[in-house]
């Protein structure tokens, strides 16, 4: 079956160092997978290869099948979600305004557009008051809310997103997580997340891809890699939520006793 | 003083309209070439360095020379252009001034320009790449309106910059409230000084006020303050420049004069003169001598009045002097044919480079001569206008005398005269016409050797109206008829510190008592 995305042998050299040394990859459709690694791994670079943000030095990058050369980058990147932790809200727009950019760059009809806006809202949980709003009025986790929705705004199959919700404090992580996980099943979309926090990915994710030093260390569903990896790097970095729980559940114990 | 009130006010329209004329065009043009290079500079670094350097070693340059720097160089494109096309543009007035202008007013819009648009937050810039904008639509829809209230800082800072700055481009020929300034310093009429500084800074203020409006517009996002900030300037604007639609009509007459009193009323006299016959005159003020004859010989000023020893030494380049009557002559037939000039005659005057001491101190040194004061010179300070001191004139006296002083000093023709009284100049270089070497007894020192030429007032005709009768049938009447007293007690009527009149009183006074 084709991929939704396949990389092949990309490589990236910045200045001075190697980013990604030929990592090939194929993410089928409807997966949900987790790039994970500690930082300078090149994760981020090779999301960003996928909707021309980082253009790679060498390798080929097919979107739907298609390699995505051909045309200018700005085409797909309309056909793509994409979410990062900074958000990159407009400030100078309305949260409403912000949701609807793609559609309008699409040019989309105005009315198509407002009720696009209006189920994008309910799909993210926000309030329909808040259309109307200054992002800077927001919450983080609101503001996020609605990254996600300016993201999902176009109606893409393929979301890309980078440490979402890194910013985020615990509980609207947790929240938030959860939420976004739901969206992907109920659209039924494809998505890629960068994150370094491992237990995020264990808990979200149908399949995780390490990466260190610009290649991939291990790829896997979660419970297959933790019993199947030989590399003592990925075996911490998998173990290190479950000794983390089990160190918190002690903890919480000794203190009821 | 409230009749100098009202003449000031009176000639608010026409300044005030030409000053935001002036100041607007040069600001829309520096903004529109501004703008564009702050985004190329805010793109390529390596644009960056250059463009903003250049913008800024501009500013270094002051802006009275930027201003005459823009003449010469249009005078030779209008040549050249006028060698290939057989048409060529006026070099004076409107065009150096909106030029040097331009100039000024880049450098804040550039340096805010491409401030404004690095300082976009990167993740916002991701974020418009992300979501799928072209580079232009990131640059209109997210990096300009997001750089907008640093941008406005810029054109408001540009803004207050170019209205001051205009005020220096009365001396290249182009009206501003300069002329306030400048001609209000060479008769000593403070009101005129005073309310060309009030104008001028009001206007700055105003147009600061309006632009701030559309910086807080800008700022915080409403529409409605950005429309009312840019309303109110296009309206100011508008209002400013009707009293300019019935002005410079094709057809009208421009008398030019240079920077000092008895030009203005020579000015005024030939303009009162055409206007009686019926025709529309324009005037270019406070000119140097140089510029007013080249202005002249390309026809950009029609008719102004100047001085034969003048015209003799720096046009002609002459170092001779062979008297009063030859020189003329000569002159008349050698500027007809280098130029086409017409030269008209004289009006029956000398007003001659003259050396002039206080008479308690010529007493007390024994000069009378300037053979006398070369000798004592080593000891003396000479106090000369502006000009003296680079004019062959002076390098003539200098080496038929040998004269050399301990310093020398230059200064405006009216703060000349009181640093001669005051004693901090022994000897100035006066003019013989001037009414206050009479009103303040000073002492004329003869030129036995005839080192300085005559100086003969006379009226210059362009070429392209060297045969319009209107224009000879209005200042041949004014060959001969003005002797040196009537100019001197002109001279004086505006120059003095008490019951000053203003170059137009003079004027009229003249014609009157010599029935002109």
């Amino acid at each position: 079956m084709a991929g939704a995305i396949e990389l092949s042998d990309i490589v990236k050299r910045y200045a001075g160092h190697v980013a990604l040394a030929g990592v090939s990859l194929v993410v089928r459709p409807g997966e949900f997978t987790a790039l994970v690694g500690g930082s300078g791994s090149g994760k981020t670079t090779l999301l960003k290869t996928i909707n021309g943000l980082v253009t790679p030095d060498a390798g080929e990058v097919r979107i739907q099948g298609e390699a995505t050369g051909a045309q200018a980058p700005y085409v797909l990147r309309r056909e793509i979600g994409y979410v990062f932790q900074e958000i990159g809200l407009f400030p100078h727009m309305s949260v409403a305004e912000n949701i609807a950019i793609t559609p309008k760059l699409l040019g989309w009809a105005p009315d198509r557009v407002a009720a696009r806006v209006a189920t994008l809202l309910d799909l993210v949980a926000l309030p329909k008051d808040v259309a109307a709003r200054a992002p800077s009025e927001l919450s983080g986790g609101q503001r996020q809310r609605v990254g996600v929705a300016r993201a999902l705004a176009a109606e893409p199959k393929i979301m890309l997103m980078d440490e979402p919700f890194g910013a985020l404090d615990p509980l609207t992580r947790d929240q938030l997580g959860g939420d976004y996980r739901a969206l992907h099943e109920r659209l039924g979309l494809t998505t890629l997340m960068v994150t370094h926090d491992m237990a995020e990915a264990v808990l979200l994710a149908d399949r995780i891809v390490v990466l260190a030093a610009g290649r991939i260390l291990a790829d896997g569903k979660p419970a297959e890699l933790l019993a199947t990896t030989a590399d003592p790097e990925v075996r911490a970095l998998l173990e290190a939520p479950k000794r983390q729980a089990d160190r918190l559940r002690a903890k919480l114990a000794g203190e009821g006793a | 003083m409230n009749a100098r009130l009202a003449a000031a006010w009176a000639l608010l329209p026409e300044y005030l309209g030409w000053h935001v004329l002036l100041s607007a065009s040069a600001l829309v043009l520096g903004v529109a070439i501004s703008l564009p290079l702050a985004v190329a500079a805010s793109r390529s670094p390596r644009l960056r360095w250059p463009v903003l350097a250049g913008a800024s070693l501009i500013q270094t340059i002051p802006s009275l020379a930027l201003l005459a720097l823009f003449y010469p160089l249009l005078l030779a494109i209008s040549a050249l252009a006028r060698s290939l096309t057989s048409h060529g543009f006026a070099a004076l007035g409107f065009l150096p001034s909106l030029l040097a202008l331009t100039l000024y007013s880049m450098l804040p819009i550039l340096r805010n320009g491409a401030a404004g648009i690095l300082g976009v937050d990167p993740a916002v810039k991701e974020a418009a790449d992300g979501v799928g904008m072209t580079p232009r639509q990131r640059l209109f829809q997210v990096e300009l309106p997001l750089a907008a209230p640093v941008i406005m800082a810029g054109v408001r800072t540009a803004a207050v910059w170019t209205i001051g700055a205009a005020t220096l481009s009365t001396p290249v020929g182009q009206t501003s409230l300069g002329n306030y300034i400048f001609a209000g310093l060479q008769t000593e009429n403070w009101v005129f000084v005073l309310f060309g500084c009030a104008a001028s800074a009001a206007l700055a203020l105003v147009a600061d006020q309006l632009l701030g409006l559309v910086e807080l517009g800008a700022r915080r996002r409403s529409r409605l303050l950005t429309l009312a900030g840019l309303a109110g300037l296009a309206v100011g604007v508008a209002l400013a420049l009707l009293p300019l639609a019935g002005l410079g009509k094709p057809g009208s007459y421009v008398i030019g004069a240079k920077n000092f009193s008895e030009q203005y009323i020579l000015a005024d006299l030939m303009a009162q003169r055409l206007q009686a016959a019926g025709a529309s005159v324009q005037r270019k003020e406070d000119l140097g001598s140089a510029v007013a004859y080249r202005a002249l010989a390309a026809g950009e000023i029609d008719a102004y009045v100047d001085y034969s020893g003048t015209l003799w030494t720096n046009v002609l380049q002459r170092t001779d002097n062979p008297g009063r009557k030859p020189v003329l002559d000569q002159l008349t037939a050698e500027l007809k044919r280098r130029d086409g000039v017409l030269v008209l005659g004289s009006l029956g005057f000398e007003n001659a480079y003259a050396f002039v001491m206080r008479p308690d101190r010529a007493a007390a040194l024994h000069i009378a001569s300037i053979a006398d004061l070369a000798r004592e010179a080593p000891h003396l300070t000479l106090g000369s206008d502006l000009e003296f001191l680079s004019r062959p004139e002076w390098k003539a006296v200098q080496s038929a005398y040998d004269l050399s002083f301990r310093t020398q000093r230059s200064y405006q023709p009216t703060f000349m005269y009181r640093a001669l009284s005051g004693g901090e100049a022994d000897v100035i270089s006066a003019f013989s016409s001037d009414g206050r070497i009479a009103a303040d007894k000073l002492v004329v020192l003869s030129d036995p050797k005839g080192a300085i030429p005559p100086y003969d007032a006379v009226v210059l005709i362009s070429p392209r109206r060297a045969h319009d009768a209107r224009l000879l049938a209005a200042l041949k009447p004014l060959i001969g008829k003005i002797p040196v007293e009537a100019m001197r007690q002109a001279n004086l009527s505006v120059d003095r510190d008490q019951a000053k009149a203003s170059p137009a009183e003079a004027a009229s006074a003249l014609r009157a008592k010599l029935g002109l």
